[in-house]
């Protein structure tokens, strides 16, 4: 628990920002400069600040689930979004499949893959320094 | 199929440390895991290999990008018999885990950082990118530090620390190389490398990226004068830990060595050549040098890494299919056997309460067995007729001769003389002298018994298969180097043939 109020007080909102905004990067990252990785980082930020404020266990039982734990899951999601490049023959590993219901909607399996990257990162970050926190 | 196949050594490691992450509260069940994953990798880089001997190299283009834009895995025979040999350290040191120690590796978190070491190997093997080895090379790096401060130790840390200080700094050189490679070529992948390389006008700047990757790679493989991380890391490390690094991680660099100069810089092979061959008996003389002057078991050993790095890149230095097919046999060797007295020293331990040659003595009365076990892989490391290790040196000598490198091979004999001495040295001090004071009592189960034996048994017995029966084992050696020494095949099979049609313009 931090001494400074004016943290305790704004570091909750500032999680939730960031977490909005590393899903905002996410999406983003397309087309465009961002992706997973720097999504995760932001994620990750917000949720080593909201530890520094509050501890670190009240920021381990908001995550719900341990670090590494997060970190198996992404890496699950990335691996298993390649997997579809075998349905077809000869297609090789990472082939991603792509839904175009109209309106200039995409809809492709790129994002699980980038949302694996996401949780991967959040959760190596967070395994790294929430145990160089004080309790 | 095939492209399951291709992918199946990075997939399988790589789902194994995912799953043993999300085990991480329950450390009993990451084991099994952890084993039918190695045991699996066993088999697809078997039906991989044999795959390969069949029908060729074979080509994943990741994404379905075309080479080279985006990354290809690329796997000829060598990197398959390189595949298969990680597959079988992995079940050995996965089964050997299960003794002694065990509960608390596991709950610090062994398996899901073995896992990531193994798909940080298997990866570096199959990349046919220069980027992408680089990127395995970190991989390897980060999984390696966490299991070599597995136990938190003051002495583990300090050893830790040094080791990824010295490996950043080649890390650096071989980011430096790659982005010079790329300002003057425009491409990092491999097979579009080697079509371009003869072709760059400023074959100065060349060399000199060549050497930053020697450098690089070296630092890797400890050769002479980049070894010194290796002895301060390794001896502090858990014995699991310790076989599978001196097992894999410096061979991915002389791996890195074989395939970088057989393929992008084999058009200046007289240049690199003697450089090389100057490297390789540095590194030869000095690691059993060091080897000879220390007393403890775990040093020993690190430093005959070095030295046997050494008889591995003779193969590069003279160039010739007689030579790279040596310097291939003797790795195939080099790891069974390293690996093997890495897993025989953690028994020793627990046979005899130490590590230090001087507090040591008696195994020969009360464990005969292990005493037979050590001499397999130790007389075979020192090479004698007619275990693995003859073949490997009979081979590189021989090319050493026919090249009339006669200074290359009489160092590579005389060491191997200076490799029996300290052999024999463990063998005396450990086993032969009688015991200082009495050994520790009996404190085994019969399970951890069990996992600590059946792998050096199965290695012992690779080594005898090596010895004994050598015509496979050549003659997969053989048509790897005749897959290295073909370059044309290489970036065909990578490029599609019109690429290579426009290579045989190019030289015209």
């Amino acid at each position: 628990m931090n001494d400074s109020l004016i943290l305790r007080t704004s570091a909750p909102l500032l999680l939730w920002l960031a977490l909005a905004v590393s899903i905002f990067i996410v999406l983003r990252g397309h087309n465009a400069p961002g992706g997973g990785f720097l999504g995760g980082l932001i994620a990750s930020a917000g949720i080593l600040l909201y530890a520094i404020a509050h501890g670190r266990d009240r920021a381990m039982r908001r995550m719900r689930m341990a670090p590494v734990g997060l970190c198996g899951i992404g890496l699950l999601a990335a691996l298993a979004s390649g997997l579809l490049g075998f349905v077809t023959p000869d297609t090789p590993y990472l082939t991603h499949r792509w839904w175009f219901p109209g309106g200039g909607l995409a809809l492709g399996t790129t994002i699980v893959f980038d949302l694996g990257v996401y949780l991967a990162v959040v959760g190596t970050v967070t395994a790294m320094f929430l145990p160089l926190l004080r309790k | 199929m095939d492209q399951v196949l291709l992918a199946s050594p990075l997939l399988v490691p790589l789902a194994a440390s995912a799953v043993t992450a999300l085990l991480w509260r329950r450390p009993g069940l990451q084991r099994p895991v952890s084993l039918a994953a190695a045991v699996l990798l066993l088999g697809c880089s078997a039906a991989l290999l044999s795959h390969t001997l069949a029908a060729g190299t074979l080509v994943g283009r990741m994404g379905a990008w075309p080479a080279p834009f985006g990354i290809v895995l690329v796997v000829d025979v060598f990197s398959a018999i390189m595949l298969v040999i990680t597959g079988l350290m992995a079940v050995a040191v996965a089964v050997y885990s299960a003794g002694q120690g065990a509960t608390e590796r596991d709950r610090a978190g062994f398996h899901p950082l073995f896992q990531g070491l193994l798909l940080g190997v298997t990866g570096a093997f199959a990349t046919g990118d220069l980027f992408n080895l680089y990127v395995w090379f970190e991989v390897m790096l980060i999984a390696s530090f966490g299991l070599l401060v597995l136990d938190r130790t003051r002495e583990q840390l300090d050893g830790g620390l040094r080791y990824v200080a010295l490996n950043l700094v080649g890390t650096t050189f071989f980011l430096l190389a790659v982005g010079l490679l790329l300002g003057l070529t425009g491409t990092l992948n491999m097979a579009d490398l080697a079509r371009l390389a003869p072709a760059v006008e400023n074959q100065g700047a060349l060399a000199a990226v060549a050497v930053l990757l020697l450098i690089a790679f070296g630092a890797k493989a400890a050769v002479f004068p980049l070894f010194n991380w290796l002895p301060a890391a390794y001896h502090t490390a858990s014995m699991p830990v310790a076989a599978i690094f001196a097992a894999l991680l410096t061979k991915v660099g002389v791996y890195a060595i074989i395939r970088v100069f057989t393929l992008v810089f084999a058009h200046d092979t007289a240049f690199f050549g003697p450089i090389v061959g100057v490297v390789a008996m540095a590194t030869m003389v000095t690691g059993v040098l060091g080897a000879a002057a220390h007393y403890d078991v775990r040093r020993i050993l690190s430093f005959h890494i070095i030295s046997q790095i050494g008889y591995m890149l003779v193969g590069v230095a003279l160039m010739t299919p007689l030579a790279i097919a040596g310097s291939v046999l003797y790795v195939i060797h080099h790891i069974v056997v390293k690996a093997n007295l890495f897993l025989i020293a953690g028994a020793i331990r627990q046979a005899g309460g130490s590590f230090a040659l001087a507090r040591l003595g008696g195994l020969w009365v009360t464990r005969p067995v292990l005493g037979l076990l050590f001499l397999i892989p130790a007389l075979s490391l020192a090479g004698i007729p007619p275990l693995s290790g003859f073949w490997g040196k009979l081979a590189v000598i021989r090319a050493s001769l026919e090249a009339e490198a006669w200074l290359l091979a009489a160092v590579a004999l005389a060491v191997g003389l200076l490799t029996l001495f300290s052999m024999i040295k463990i063998w005396n001090e450990a086993f032969w002298k009688a015991a200082p004071e009495p050994p520790p009592a009996e404190t085994w189960s019969r399970a951890a018994r069990f996992a600590t034996f059946a792998p050096i048994v199965l290695l012992a017995g690779t080594t005898l298969a090596i010895g004994l029966w050598t015509e496979p084992f050549m003659g997969l050696s053989l048509a790897a180097a005749d897959g290295l020494l073909d370059r044309q095949g290489y970036i065909a099979a990578v490029l599609g043939e019109r690429a290579t049609a426009a290579l045989q313009e190019g030289a015209r």
